[in-house]
């Protein structure tokens, strides 16, 4: 039996893989503590904070749909309906199949198509 | 064959302790998901802050003879505007504004006619009127200039048709608004009709089973019914200018089935209820209550 010897891509490639699953695994509890803590707030009404600790979660990890979910809710709730289209898109797009979200998004559309012709809150 | 038993059972067993750990995660963990409640803030879509006062008007109202619509919504109106805006209402006579409409155009010497089907023939389609919320902007003195044919009753929306023109007369308006010292004035039309529809309803009904276990299944099943349709036009102009700022077309309809009775007037209330909040965003902050679900 022949030993070759390994190239060095292969091994380099094992090696960003071996640390990228892990930094994933990292942001992703990061961005969950920051939402948890959000959820936390609004339940007490604290919506901005909460929409601080979203924006904190979704930058840490931009392929959490349920942080864009969290944020798009609490825009909804400051008046912000812009923001929360593009929250709720972003939220679907990430996770297309995800009922609880196509439910929050089709409850706000009802809204804003109600409010189309209103002067969006800044 | 003691192994192959023996395979299995640790194989349930080994599935039930799966389960019950899953089970105890979820527990410790909380829910993935929870239900909050929210409030949207809508802001106005009318810029009211030059207007201390709101005058609702009247409304060229028609349809239904068991409901005088032009004053319930005037009513209505005004006891929505008076809790829920900043505006001070005035309290005045509500405007006829059919005769007034009627007595403009006799004044300007056009005869009227009393059989609206006849009327619809010779009426013009009426410029610049849209449906859908839409401004509109006239200037009145184009549309008084053209005599148009006026239905002395108001059966149905084509009707409504000629009476529009007031709206757009500026001239008129303004002098309303100088006499309430300049205020917002809310008018335009209403129109309440009885309407029947018959067909195949899916409705929930309640079935057992040979186990007298009871569940809902959809039911297709032919109906008579009936009800109304309401259709008002909400009309708000500038009582500096007499112009129209803006305004909106709504239609709501409720059906029952052939048997209930109804009365108008409730059904009428019913209708308008589902209309108010539109209007009231017109020109206050309204906030809308729902439920919305938070995620892990």
């Amino acid at each position: 039996m022949i030993l070759r010897p390994v190239p060095l891509m292969t091994l380099a490639a094992i090696g960003l893989l071996l640390i990228a699953g892990p930094a994933r695994a990292d942001a992703r509890h990061d961005a969950k503590a920051e939402v948890e803590f959000g959820i936390d707030v609004a339940q007490r009404g604290l919506w901005r904070e909460a929409i601080y600790r979203w924006e904190k979660a979704v930058e840490i990890d931009p392929a959490y749909a349920a942080a864009f979910n969290d944020l798009a809710i609490a825009y909804e709730h400051e008046g912000q309906l812009q923001k929360a289209r593009k929250a709720y898109d972003k939220a679907l797009e990430l996770d297309p199949n995800n009922t609880q979200i196509r439910q929050n998004y089709e409850l706000f559309k009802e809204i804003n198509d109600r409010t189309n012709q209103g002067k969006e809150k800044s | 064959m003691t192994g192959r038993i023996k395979g299995k059972r640790s194989l349930s067993l080994a599935l039930a302790a799966l389960t019950s750990l899953a089970a105890a995660i979820t527990i410790a963990c909380g829910p993935d998901s929870l239900e909050i409640p929210i409030e949207t803030p809508i802001t106005p879509k009318l810029d009211v802050s030059p207007f201390q006062r709101v005058l609702v008007a009247g409304f060229v109202a028609g349809g239904s003879e068991d409901v005088d619509a032009n004053q319930e919504t005037v009513r209505l109106l005004r006891s929505q505007l008076r809790t829920k805006s900043q505006l001070k209402v005035i309290d005045a006579d509500v405007m006829p504004l059919l005769d007034i409409v009627q007595e403009q155009t006799k004044a300007a010497a056009t005869p009227v006619i009393e059989e609206p089907a006849i009327v619809r023939e010779n009426v013009p389609t009426p410029g610049g009127q849209g449906s859908t919320g839409q401004g509109s902007n006239g200037s009145g003195s184009s549309a008084s200039a053209q005599p148009m044919a006026l239905p002395k009753v108001i059966k149905e929306e084509k009707d409504l048709e000629p009476y529009e023109r007031l709206f757009a007369n500026t001239a008129y308006w303004k002098k309303i608004g100088e006499e309430y010292q300049n205020p917002l004035i809310v008018t335009g039309t209403v129109l309440f009709v009885p309407h029947t529809s018959s067909g195949f309803v899916q409705r929930d009904q309640e079935v057992m089973d040979n186990f007298g276990r009871r569940s809902v299944r959809p039911m297709r099943t032919y109906m008579e019914r009936k009800g109304f349709i309401l259709r008002p036009k909400f009309v708000f102009i500038d009582g500096r200018t007499g112009a129209t700022m803006y305004s909106e077309s709504y239609r709501e309809e409720i059906l029952y089935s052939a048997q209930q009775n109804t009365p108008a007037l409730s059904s009428y209330f019913e209708l308008m209820d589902r209309l108010v909040p539109n209007f009231l965003s017109a020109l206050s902050n309204q906030k809308i209550k729902g439920t919305r679900v938070l995620l892990k």
